[in-house]
């Protein structure tokens, strides 16, 4: 496979995941305002910002009317969702021969959607149909790429884009909820707070499923060990790494680069997070534990640049 | 359509009655559903100097054009004998040069022409064939006879529209379609790959299939859409330039699992653009070295670089004496009368009539550089005789031709628009070319102009059994 599609691939995967993200994060945080005092809008908006990892705009006064479009439809905002799907689309159209027509097809009736969404104070009565429009058209496009590419070198490149950020993503959310709330770790949270922690389990489409391991009594350290270290979820922390590693082992099987610096970085994520306890995060310092996840994260996309994407030519004719 | 008012020709007569049963209105609904579907398709052409989304949809008609059996077999001939010829008159200009010693095509035509490679001269491309690809504009003159108007032998494009008409049309016709006997052409793609393959470098040692690949100037090309499209359905890479490199005059291309060698590139890069260091120094499209790695036998470029000497539009006048000169066979399919302006006489006449004629740029396509002659006003005309008389090399004249007309569903009615037809011919082992082609429609009433870039749109042709 080209270095360049598969570079492609990457990131149209990565950008989708990205928006996909960010349309969970934002629909949830709409539907608990609707509960909320209105005093705590601006604090909600900074700690939106810091778990999307975007930085805090210019201009003292935070105004949700603003924030909103720009995270949603705002062009200019490189990690607003359509900025995001636009790239994704643009990340395709360069490899479309690699993929199936019905992923292109999908790709492209989710782009055109979104791109029509009209923007304005209309916008903001229907936001809930446009993110649920977005998480569909996401949701769809990955049952199509499952169903009808070949699970070959391209579609592991599609996870392994996907994973990458979901990894990315989780982390930053999870650091950023637990490190500005109080809260008790062990015993079930108040009713203030309750709604915050369903909150964040939403925004990982985990409510459900953590109800069905641990019951809907929630507790801090449960939640935080099932987003972390549960092994079957698919928006855990845990499963990401997983995916990552065994997308790694099938490239690196099937270029016949085996051991290579990737695959050593995500076999120690996946080592961390299979042999950890979270007691032990817990007490050692969650944020610490996070930082580090994300650290080698990144040193593990560098190094998938590095071998497969962007090598030196030196090095290739050597061999 | 008609042989006279009311009265279609025998091949129309089945369209002719469905037509009158059908209600506008569902013309209209499967007008919007194929509209639709080419647009999530993403089967688009990029328009230039356009900041809304750059991409429009291909305007497709929904009415065939038919063009029964025995009309497709004159025009298969004739195209065979055209690109024939072509061919051999490339390989002489490239070495001998015996058509020029003999002085059936002058010496300064040649030599003048934007297109000709000096760098061509004496080098043996495989087969001795340079044009691989070729994409030839007919129209039908008044006399119901196909005549030549353009040959395209650089990078011709369009032979993705031809394959999604015709998907569109099945859907919409199903039954009218099956009951008209229409030949197929979706084997087009493998067609071509077969002729691609039979272009193996002088090289190639055949210690594996030969890889071949379609080298693309990249997503901001208008027929990006046809690059992807081709590659996906030949199943070959589609490489741009950033992809491959060359190393001791061997192509490879950058993959995950190292380098990979190239052997043939179908390229849909111009000439001026494959290479920065045999061409324009400034091209960022192309890929340093190519050119010495064809030249060494080690990689196929097709088409051969060099061809637009055999399409400028002043080569053009001498098609019919280069048919004779190297088959000895009469032109099976004839020329447009054209003039040819370095001449002193032909061109005062021309200059006489500029109202009547249509003059074109002889190095242009697209539509692009063209003057017609009753649809101009007198300043185009003042500025086209400057022109000429400052570069009559430049330029050609022609009649403006009544071009055939066909039935086409336009804003909501059906009316007669003019059109022309581009089939498409390979030449590998052999020439072979699909029954079928592009019909190009203006979409204007009136219009004679049918390139997409100018507001033109496109339309399904049946080629009959019978």
């Amino acid at each position: 496979m080209l270095s360049r599609v598969a570079d492609s691939l990457y990131w149209m995967s990565r950008y989708l995941e990205r928006a996909e993200h960010t349309a969970r994060l934002i629909d949830v945080d709409f539907q608990l305002r609707l509960d909320q005092s209105p005093e705590s809008s601006s604090g909600r908006w900074l700690r939106l910002l810091d778990a999307l990892q975007v930085p805090v705009p210019a201009g003292a006064k935070i105004d949700s009317t603003t924030l909103a479009y720009t995270l949603t439809l705002d062009r200019t905002n490189p990690s607003s969702i359509v900025a995001c799907i636009s790239a994704a689309r643009e990340n395709m159209r360069q490899v479309r021969e690699q993929c199936s027509s019905e992923m292109w097809e999908q790709l492209n009736r989710l782009y055109l959607q979104i791109v029509g969404t009209p923007a304005g104070e209309a916008w903001i009565l229907h936001s809930q149909l446009f993110f649920r429009g977005a998480l569909d058209g996401a949701h769809l496009f990955q049952g199509v790429t499952d169903s009808t590419m070949s699970h070959g070198e391209g579609w592991h490149y599609i996870q392994l884009g996907r994973y990458v950020e979901r990894t990315h993503g989780l982390a930053a959310l999870i650091g950023s909820h637990f490190a500005r709330l109080s809260y008790p770790l062990e015993n079930t949270v108040d009713s203030d707070e309750y709604l915050e922690w369903v909150g964040l389990l939403k925004c990982c489409a985990a409510f459900e499923a953590y109800c069905k391991k641990y019951t809907a009594e929630l507790r801090p350290l449960r939640v935080a060990e099932f987003l972390l270290l549960s092994s079957d979820f698919p928006h855990s922390v845990r499963f990401s790494v997983d995916k990552v590693h065994a997308a790694l082992l099938a490239v690196g099987e099937l270029t016949e680069r085996k051991g290579s610096a990737p695959m050593r970085l995500s076999g120690r994520l996946r080592a961390n997070l299979s042999f950890s306890q979270i007691e032990e995060i817990m007490a050692d310092g969650l944020a610490n534990y996070l930082a580090n996840i994300r650290s080698l994260c990144a040193q593990a996309h560098t190094a998938i640049h590095q071998i497969y994407f962007d090598y030196p030519v030196e090095a290739a004719m050597v061999s | 359509m008609f042989e006279s008012p009311g009265q279609p020709r025998s091949h129309y007569q089945a369209l002719f009655r469905t037509l009158l049963h059908l209600p506008a209105e569902d013309l209209k609904k499967s007008q919007q559903a194929a509209d639709l579907s080419f647009l999530h398709q993403g089967i688009t052409f990029t328009v230039y100097g356009n900041d809304q989304g750059t991409e429009r949809v291909f305007p497709n008609d929904l009415l065939p054009r038919i063009v029964p059996g025995h009309e497709w077999l004159k025009i298969e001939q004739g195209l065979t004998q055209r690109i024939t010829a072509l061919n051999l008159f490339l390989q002489d200009i490239y070495h001998q040069g015996r058509i020029l010693s003999d002085g059936i095509v002058p010496r300064e035509l040649i030599y003048s022409c934007r297109h000709f490679r000096r760098e061509m001269r004496g080098f043996p491309v495989p087969r001795g064939i340079y044009v691989s690809i070729c994409g030839t504009d007919l129209v039908r003159l008044p006399d119901g006879s196909f005549a030549v108007l353009e040959d395209n032998l650089r990078v011709p494009s369009g032979v993705s529209y031809m394959l999604a008409n015709r998907k569109v049309l099945k859907r919409v016709f199903p039954s009218l379609f099956r009951d008209y006997g229409v030949r197929p052409i979706d084997h087009y793609s493998q067609l071509l790959l077969s002729t691609l393959r039979a272009l193996v470098p002088a090289n190639y040692s055949g210690r594996h299939e030969p890889t071949i690949v379609l080298l693309t100037p990249g997503i901001f090309n208008s027929a990006y859409f046809e690059h992807t499209f081709l590659a996906q359905q030949m199943g070959i890479e589609l490489v741009e330039g950033r992809d491959l490199l060359v190393h001791d005059n061997f192509v490879y291309m950058r993959t995950t699992a190292g380098l990979r060698r190239v052997d043939v590139i179908y390229r849909r890069v111009d000439d001026d653009f494959i290479d920065p260091l045999g061409f324009r120094p400034d091209s960022r499209l192309g890929v340093p070295g190519l050119f010495n790695a064809y030249r060494a036998g080690n990689v196929t470029l097709a088409n051969a670089p060099g061809t637009g000497v055999a399409d400028d539009k002043a080569t053009y006048a001498y098609v019919p004496a280069i048919i004779r000169y190297y088959l000895d066979q009469d032109p099976i399919l004839s020329n447009v009368e054209t003039f040819v302006l370095t001449d002193k006489a032909r061109r005062n006449h021309v200059l006489e009539r500029l109202d009547e004629m249509v003059v074109k740029a002889v190095g242009e396509s697209g539509g692009y550089g063209m003057l017609i002659g009753p649809h101009s006003t007198a300043e185009q005309r003042e500025k086209f005789r400057g022109l000429i008389e400052a570069e009559p090399r430049n330029y050609i004249a022609q009649p403006t031709l009544a071009l055939s007309r066909a039935p086409c569903f336009v804003d909501g009615q059906v009316g007669a628009r003019h059109i022309d037809l581009r089939p498409y011919i390979l030449y590998g082992e052999n020439v072979t070319l699909v029954p079928g082609g592009l019909t190009r429609v203006a979409l204007r009433r009136g219009s004679l102009v049918v390139n997409s870039s100018q507001g033109g749109g496109s339309k399904d042709t049946w080629v009959l059994r019978a």
